[in-house]
């Protein structure tokens, strides 16, 4: 498969005479193959708009290596543009301009054939609203005007960040419908978002950041099994026998969490090795289920974000890949 | 070429220009028409008119005097001390009425004279048409930054200086061709109230040249004006911007300056002054006089000057528009946009 979006080693640091300098992007690495709808995600602040700002050439970084469809960036930006369809976080337009004339106006700029705007219009859903100004736009109707300007071009690749943002159910459930008809016509997506039952939907890999570097890419099938770490839930036929089981289980290495009337395992290799160890032990198992862990509590684990009570977790807490004792996983998966 | 067409098009869709334009047309209209009032033509009956009563008041003025001289005469006669101060030395022989002193002129109505007049309402044309320039020029571009309009267009042109040049060619066409078609509007009318309210005598193809050339100068302020403040309100990404400096600048040349040199006393302290070299620019050259030079206890005295000529302004108002420009598109092409 050919990389539509490689990125290497990107760096951005913002220098100001009050508050020092802070690295926005610190050796930052993705990957986006072709056809793909590739979740971007991460905590807030840890870098995914500076990342697609600095892609678009709207960012000048300070490092670090670029390219879109096999073309160097910044160099062959004028070339790609053609072929990138994006929006950059909370996209604003003209308040007084109507979405008919915003889009237009960028047809006309990008050269494109008129009916292409009508096409997109009826595409977002806006036809019937297209005549009235931005500026009474509903914040949901300025996100689907932002995803229809990225589509005006018919892109090869789409970059969008948080088009989720402000729309309705049946809003994210067309979203989702429309990124994979995309994706089959054989666009490539890029898709941040904070939606991760969502990302898990539609996407078929993600890239996750951190404090401006990659924790963890590939299929989000892979990164999921990576990081269920051996989850397994066990049962046994007396609720009374859950302590000494505990016993059991916590001597023989597995970590345990007792629930009223479960257990819950990690770190298991082989579930078989649970019930060999409690049959030993006369302890008989009625149920043991490996859980299949979702993206959102992976992606707590992997940036460290998951809340934990008493505390108030502040910005630019999370995973800092690299530093000893972040104990986050490192290594990427897909690679 | 297809993103010049899409910014003329920008510009005329915006809401402003077209509010501005009709305010400008509005009151450029206002201006002729209510002048058309005021002027009147003469006919050669008001000539007459105004000799004769001029001729009457001189009449009626000899006779006065004659009075009065022989008043003062009698009171000498019969001995009165104080003539001297009722009727003045020599009662008042020498203030003879002149018949200079009775111009027919004073009695005709004003009359509007194309030739002699016309420049300074140039100049009056030049400032309307330079505060719309202003005003569009900083806010077509001032906002294209504040909404995000900018940044959208960037990812489709991401060429920055074209793009930003682009902007800048759409702006001066328009305000080119507002102010050639408005200046062309200006003339006819007020060459048709000088016809018709007033006189057109003397208009020679000479005077026609000047005129032209006038008019010129009018437009090249008008782009300056323009440029200068699109090059503002890009320099800082928002309207306000370019009005906040336009006022900083108007208030420190033409206000603190003029304090600071009255204070310092510098010889010909106006040169500081930028309207100093706006006015040279209308007017070809400026007379600055140092009064500080002269004792006029020594008598009349020719006090030091200095001419500040329309090239020295062409050259301070060039360099200042250059710099702000230069200013304007090296920030388009380091600065990062957000
Ligand atoms: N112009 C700027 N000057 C200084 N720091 C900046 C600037 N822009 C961004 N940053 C910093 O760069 C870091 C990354 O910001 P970025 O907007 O890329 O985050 P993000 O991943 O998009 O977050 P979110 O999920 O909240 O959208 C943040 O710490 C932010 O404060
Ligand atoms: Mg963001």
């Amino acid at each position: 498969m050919s990389a539509v979006l490689e990125i290497e080693g990107l760096r951005k640091t913002y220098r100001s005479r009050k508050r020092g300098v802070r690295h926005a992007l610190d050796g930052f690495d993705m990957r986006v193959e072709a056809g793909q709808v590739h979740g971007f995600l991460g905590p807030n602040g840890s870098g995914k708009t500076t990342t697609l700002r600095t892609l678009l050439g709207l960012i000048r970084p300070n490092g670090g290596r670029m390219a879109i469809l096999g073309q160097e960036l910044p160099q062959a930006l004028p070339a790609v543009a053609g072929q990138v369809g994006a929006i950059v976080e909370s996209p604003q337009f003209f308040p007084h301009f109507s979405a008919r004339d915003t889009l237009g106006l960028l047809a006309q700029a990008g050269e494109l054939p008129k009916q292409r705007v009508d096409e997109v219009l009826e595409l977002v859903g806006l036809r019937d609203r297209a005549g009235e100004r931005v500026k009474t736009y509903s914040l949901g109707m300025k996100q689907r005007l932002a995803v229809a300007s990225a589509l005006l071009k018919n892109p090869k690749l789409l970059i969008l960040d948080e088009p989720a943002n402000g729309l309705d159910p049946g809003g994210i459930r067309e979203m989702r419908g429309l990124m994979r008809d995309l994706s089959a016509a054989g666009m490539t997506v890029v898709l941040s978002s904070h939606i991760l039952g969502e990302i898990q939907l539609i996407c078929d890999s993600v890239t996750i950041i951190s404090l401006g570097r990659r924790v963890a890419f590939g299929p989000v099938d892979e990164v999921l099994a990576a990081h269920s770490q051996g989850a397994v839930r066990v049962r046994l036929e007396a609720v009374t026998d859950l302590p000494q089981a505990t016993e059991t289980l916590t001597r023989a290495g597995i970590r345990v969490t007792a629930e009223p009337d479960h257990l819950m395992l990690s770190g298991v290799d082989k579930p078989a090795t649970v019930s060999r160890v409690l049959a030993e032990q006369g302890l008989y198992v009625s149920e043991l289920t490996p859980v299949a862990v979702d993206l959102e509590s992976v992606f707590l684990e992997l940036t460290a974000t998951a809340p934990v009570p008493g505390q108030h977790r502040q910005v630019d807490q999370s995973t800092k890949v690299g530093e000893p004792g972040s104990g986050a996983t490192t290594g990427g998966w897909g690679a | 070429m297809s993103l010049y067409f899409t910014e003329l098009r920008r510009l005329s869709k915006r809401r402003l220009t077209r509010l501005l334009l009709v305010l400008l047309l509005l009151g450029l209209a206002t201006v002729a028409t209510a002048f058309s009032f005021s002027s009147h033509q003469l006919s050669k009956e008001t000539v007459a008119a105004a000799q004769v009563e001029s001729d009457a008041q001189y009449q009626r003025a000899m006779e006065d005097w004659k009075k009065t001289v022989a008043d003062c005469d009698a009171a000498k006669a019969r001995g009165d001390q104080d003539t001297e101060e009722r009727y003045g030395p020599n009662c008042g022989r020498d203030w003879q009425p002149q018949p200079e002193m009775f111009d027919p002129k004073w009695n005709l109505p004003y009359q509007f004279d194309f030739r002699a007049e016309f420049p300074m309402f140039i100049a009056v044309f030049a400032g309307a048409v330079a505060l719309f320039a202003f005003i569009v020029g900083a806010s077509y571009v001032g906002a294209e930054w504040s909404t995000g309009g900018m940044m959208n267009l960037l990812l489709w042109r991401p060429k920055r200086l074209a793009v930003l040049g682009t902007k800048l060619a759409a702006l001066l066409t328009t305000v080119l061709g507002v102010s050639l078609v408005l200046g062309a509007f200006w003339t006819l009318a007020f060459w048709l109230i000088g016809r018709y309210r007033g006189t057109t005598a003397k208009v020679t193809a000479g005077v026609w040249q000047s005129i032209g050339l006038d008019g010129l100068r009018a437009v090249g302020l008008i782009l300056l004006v323009g440029a200068v403040a699109f090059a503002l309100a890009s320099l800082g990404r928002h309207t306000a911007m370019a009005l906040g400096a336009a006022v900083a600048v108007f208030a420190i040349s033409e206000i603190g300056i003029r304090i600071a040199v009255a204070v310092l006393s510098v010889p010909f302290g106006d040169r500081y002054v930028l309207s100093t070299y706006a006015q040279s620019w209308f007017m070809k050259k400026v007379e600055l006089f140092d009064y500080d030079t002269c004792q006029f206890a020594k008598g009349a005295c020719e006090p030091a000057k200095l001419v500040v000529t329309w090239q020295q302004s062409a050259l301070v108002l060039g360099v200042g528009a250059a710099a702000a420009l230069i200013g304007a598109f090296w920030s388009m092409r380091r600065r990062d946009i957000a």
